[in-house]
């Protein structure tokens, strides 16, 4: 029989606020053990919450950009465990009225641009819990509450998702999302960005969704495609085999590449939601929601899209330039200043610009480089006034100086030689130095043309139009 | 002329015209702790040397021509749930019994600042869960008038330590009656400021929607000054109200002509004893003849509001106490293997009897499936009695009936049986449900145990309370002499 997969995410990110959720602790990664909590986000008793209105501002951002409606009344309640990382017992999140509901992105599935809609069910705040360390040099565990009230968004898609492939675009999605609204580090290593994986499979044809399992704490996103994978896999043998799938939580082991069961829908807990009574009821003015709706820029997806269809872009290179902010930016500002072929600027800005701002571990706004230089540069070479050779020169000359490529054109002597009399006599010079390459040609390894034309550029300190070399060699050699 | 018997606002007049010096205070309280406390037991610990150095410290300030606050060099006692800074704080548990703050309640926090001294930490019941102080895990605390009574709870040491003059003022907390009620019993005057007014930061939980701390005293005016100490918005409390205060005690008066006293029915009900009823009816006949107006009014939700208040404070209850576990600070269980034995037997050796029954009731109305129908419910209710309170303070500026429906009973009396310890509170826990202020105030004969009259305002109508208690403290002369030990 023929099984179809079905997945749902749950994203925990945790925001990059300067502050806590619920104290005044600096929200920072790194810190030595136990150093960055206060007794607020540690629980100590008698101790109070209060809400950093950040956090709230941050999530119904991402409320926007996931086309949700935003709940601008709405409240803080107590799910409630026992757990050493969680000091108060309880954790503070949002139960039946979230900040944001009823969304959906619409993920890029593949090279061609298509894109399937995945629907959001909720987006809520609540607090991280901190973490257990265990090790061998110590007897039982410790506990860090760094990470305690460190402020996250909990973004749960539907059920909507056909296979791992599709989960992984719409984590893409997600991540793009959170850069581009500025609002997550992202850092997976980190654990900034921790997943939830729902899967369940049914017979094709079959409208029923099959009995779910979870799988918690999926740390990276090529995980949660293994993960996805391997519980799809198990649970179609499961049903193969004539057993009944049941419902349960996971513990998916990527070292392994296997999952573990964790509890069974009948140990499932009971957390005693109710209303954190040291809370109030959140309101978010509905000027302020228009300020934070009006915040939101065209989101990565779209603008990859609009790359592609408007410029004739590749999906690859319009997908580099609209996952970096910047780089977008500074890519629609060198076509506004227009003259320029849309993949030429591409090139420029993801080959050799991006290779020397890696090299010095540098951002755009770190060089002198503005969209109108670059532009100018490559109407240059464009107009073949100077080549792609001697246009690398140029760039290395311009981006950290007031130089334009006039400028270092005129002072280097780039300008390219496109006048075939005055290069006649470098063509007849190569041929002759190079008699063992010219028999080859002749021979019939046509590109052996290439090496000539290289020597030629070389001869001309790169000012030889190297089309125009090509033919003369060409013609001189018959 | 002892200074321990005396007022805050005499002995703040005597401090600065140079009378008396706050280290003679501090020293004039300490002995008479010294010679009641093994009989009244309002302590968990003294902090001697701390409060003679604060003592030090304002005379200085007093001997340097400098002015100083109302309550400066006047001893405060502390209810054990307080956070204090260096202080134990241990909710009269064994959970806590270790258990050192490293940070001041906001509370705490104004009073150094206004230069108080603090003789010690009060006993209580254990967490602030009942009406005799008999659940504190330390040690039970009697009452002042009649050492085989109780002083009632939870805030037992607060109105004990006033009432046999081991401090001149205390801070209780008060949950669904827990200043009211041992004021009643031990004839002090405290007040349950409105919820909001004064922040809760620093006060361990209980059931957060209704607990705040209040003052308790001798004299309506000490209790307004010490009001008007704490109160205010606190950054720190989203639940702080923000907004200004009066300064309650200067614009303090007894003038009640035209003050329409409201009289709720149902708080004069057949639980309510019949020498409760006469000494109040007593006392609003005299304030009456001042030109305040008696109204009938009826509050019919009231019958409900013990069940409310049991689901509401239970609920919060086990969700608050579940941070005491073992894991971080307090007790915990010395043997053990692995973590839930560790829980459990933390829990259970940790925590009383009365405590485990409110964590045990409030998990069970929290749980699934019953959330609707008890939690929910309860709170469905609790806004309805506001709005019916809010009715009655159409036709009344204040209401009165009775703190307590009975005298102190003795110890042991009610101990062991909830139900009946649960009822010594039907008069003050709607008050509590509804966020309003109310205060109790002494009203009996001399020579009988006292007996409590309580005021209810509206919402912030501190000051309605405070005015209909000075003129019946005007009538009847001092409401609290100190009790003779």
């Amino acid at each position: 029989m023929k099984y179809e997969t079905v997945i749902g995410l749950e994203v925990h990110a945790e925001l990059n606020t300067k502050t806590k959720i619920y104290c005044g602790c600096k929200n920072s990664f790194g810190s030595e053990v136990n150093s960055n909590c206060c007794p607020i986000c540690t629980g100590m008793p008698g101790t109070l919450p209060t809400l950093n209105e950040k956090v709230a501002e941050y999530a119904i951002r991402m409320g926007y950009a996931l086309n949700c409606t935003i709940n601008n009344v709405c409240k803080a309640d107590r799910k409630n465990y026992f757990y050493p990382d969680l000091p108060k017992a309880y954790q503070i999140s949002q139960f039946d009225v979230p900040l944001c509901e009823h969304g959906y992105v619409d993920a890029i599935v593949d090279e061609e641009g298509h894109t399937k809609r995945i629907g959001v069910t909720r987006i809520h705040i609540e607090e991280d819990a901190g973490k257990l360390i265990h090790a061998d040099t110590f007897a039982g565990s410790l506990v860090d509450f760094n990470r305690c009230g460190v402020p996250l968004i909990e973004i749960v898609s539907e059920p909507d998702m056909r296979s791992s492939a599709e989960a992984k675009a719409y984590l893409d999605s997600i991540k793009s999302i959170l850069q581009y609204l500025d609002i997550s580090d992202c850092k997976m290593q980190e654990g900034s960005i921790r997943c939830d994986v729902n899967v369940s499979v049914r017979p094709e044809g079959q409208k029923e969704f099959g009995t779910r399992c979870e799988m918690k704490n999926v740390n990276s996103f090529s995980a949660v495609v293994r993960a996805i994978d391997y519980e799809a896999r198990r649970q179609m043998e499961v049903l193969e085999a004539g057993g009944v799938v049941r419902q349960e939580t996971r513990r998916w082991d990527d070292l392994e590449g296997e999952s573990y069961v964790m509890r069974t829908k009948e140990d499932a807990q009971d957390y005693r939601y109710f209303p954190d009574p040291d809370l109030l009821t959140i309101v978010i003015p509905e000027e302020k929601l228009e300020e934070l709706k009006a915040s939101i820029p065209e989101l990565p997806g779209a603008k990859l899209l609009r790359y592609m269809k408007d410029y004739g872009l590749p999906y690859f290179d319009a997908n580099l330039l609209a996952e970096s902010v910047e780089k977008a930016a500074f890519f629609e500002a060198a076509m506004a200043a227009g003259g320029c072929q849309p993949k030429n600027i591409s090139n420029w800005l993801l080959g050799d610009v991006s290779r020397i701002l890696n090299e010095k571990n540098l951002s755009l706004a770190d060089t002198s480089l503005t969209p109108e230089k670059l532009c100018a540069m490559v109407t240059l070479i464009e107009k073949a006034t100077i080549s792609n050779t001697a246009g690398k020169t140029v760039l290395e000359e311009i981006i950290f100086s007031d130089k334009t490529a006039d400028d270092v054109v005129r002072e280097k002597g780039l300008a390219q030689i496109s006048d075939a009399s005055a290069l006649e006599g470098i063509v007849a010079q190569v041929i002759e130095a190079n008699p063992k390459v010219v028999a080859d040609y002749k021979g019939g390894k046509t590109n052996a043309l290439g090496f000539l034309v290289g020597q030629c550029m070389k001869l001309s300190k790169g000012q030889g139009n190297p089309a125009i070399l090509r033919e003369l060699l060409a013609k001189a050699l018959g | 002329m002892n200074f321990y018997e005396l007022s805050a606002s005499q002995l703040h007049k005597m401090l600065t015209g140079k009378k008396c010096s706050a280290v003679e205070i501090a020293e004039s309280v300490f002995g008479r702790i010294d010679a009641v406390e093994d009989r009244v037991g309002s302590y968990l610990c003294l902090t001697r040397d701390n409060a003679l150095e604060a003592a030090r410290k304002v005379d200085a300030r007093i001997a340097a021509g400098e002015e100083i606050h109302p309550l400066a060099g006047i001893p405060v006692a502390i209810k054990d749930n307080i956070c204090t800074k260096g202080v134990t704080t241990t909710c009269a548990s064994r959970m806590l019994h270790n258990f050192v703050p490293p940070y001041n309640a906001t509370v705490m926090d104004k009073l150094e600042a206004a230069g108080i001294l603090m003789p010690g930490k009060l006993n209580m019941d254990e967490f602030a869960m009942g009406s005799s102080c008999e659940t504190s895990y330390f040690h039970p605390t009697r009452n002042p008038h009649d050492l085989e009574r109780v002083p009632g709870g939870s805030s037992g040491g607060s109105a004990a330590c006033v009432a046999a003059g081991e401090a001149v003022l205390s801070l209780g907390s008060d949950t669904g009656g827990s200043i009211r009620q041992p004021s009643s019993l031990c004839g002090t005057i405290g007040l349950k400021p409105t919820y909001g007014s004064v922040s809760r930061y620093g006060l361990v939980a209980f059931a957060s929607s209704l607990d705040q701390i209040g003052p308790i005293g001798r004299t309506v005016e000490d209790v307004a000054t010490l009001y008007g100490t704490i109160c205010g918005h606190d950054r720190m409390d989203a639940t702080s109200a923000r907004r200004e205060y009066p300064n309650f005690a200067a614009e303090l008066t007894g003038d009640v002509s035209g003050m329409r006293i409201g009289i709720p029915k149902e708080y004069y009900g057949e639980g309510v004893d019949g020498e409760v009823k006469e000494a109040i009816h007593a006392a609003l006949k005299e304030l009456e003849g001042r030109g305040a107006k008696l109204v009938e009014v009826s509050l019919p939700s009231t019958d409900y509001a013990l069940s409310a208040y049991y689901i509401i404070s239970s609920a919060e209850a086990s969700s608050n106490l579940a941070r005491f576990d073992g894991v971080k600070y307090g007790y915990r269980a010395e043997n053990f293997e692995g973590l839930t034995d560790l829980y459990e037997k933390t829990r259970s050796e940790g925590f009383g009897d009365e405590v485990k029954r409110r964590i045990m009731l409030g998990t069970f109305v929290l749980s699934s499936g019953y959330y609707d129908a008890y939690y929910n419910k309860a709170k469905l209710f609790q806004k309805a009695c506001a709005a019916e309170f809010a009715r009655a303070f159409e036709v009344c500026d204040v209401l009165a009936t009775p703190t307590s429906p009975t005298v102190a009973f003795k110890l042991g009396e009610n101990f062991g049986d909830p139900l009946k310890m649960y009822a010594a509170d039907i008069c003050t826990i709607a008050v509590n449900i509804a966020g309003l202020p109310a205060i109790s105030i002494p009203c009996g004969p001399t020579g009988s145990l006292p007996i409590g009259l309580q005021f209810i305002g509206p919402k912030f109508a501190e000051d309605r309370l405070f005015r209909a208690s000075r003129a019946l403290e005007e009538i009847r002369g001092n409401l609290c002499p100190v009790a003779s030990l």
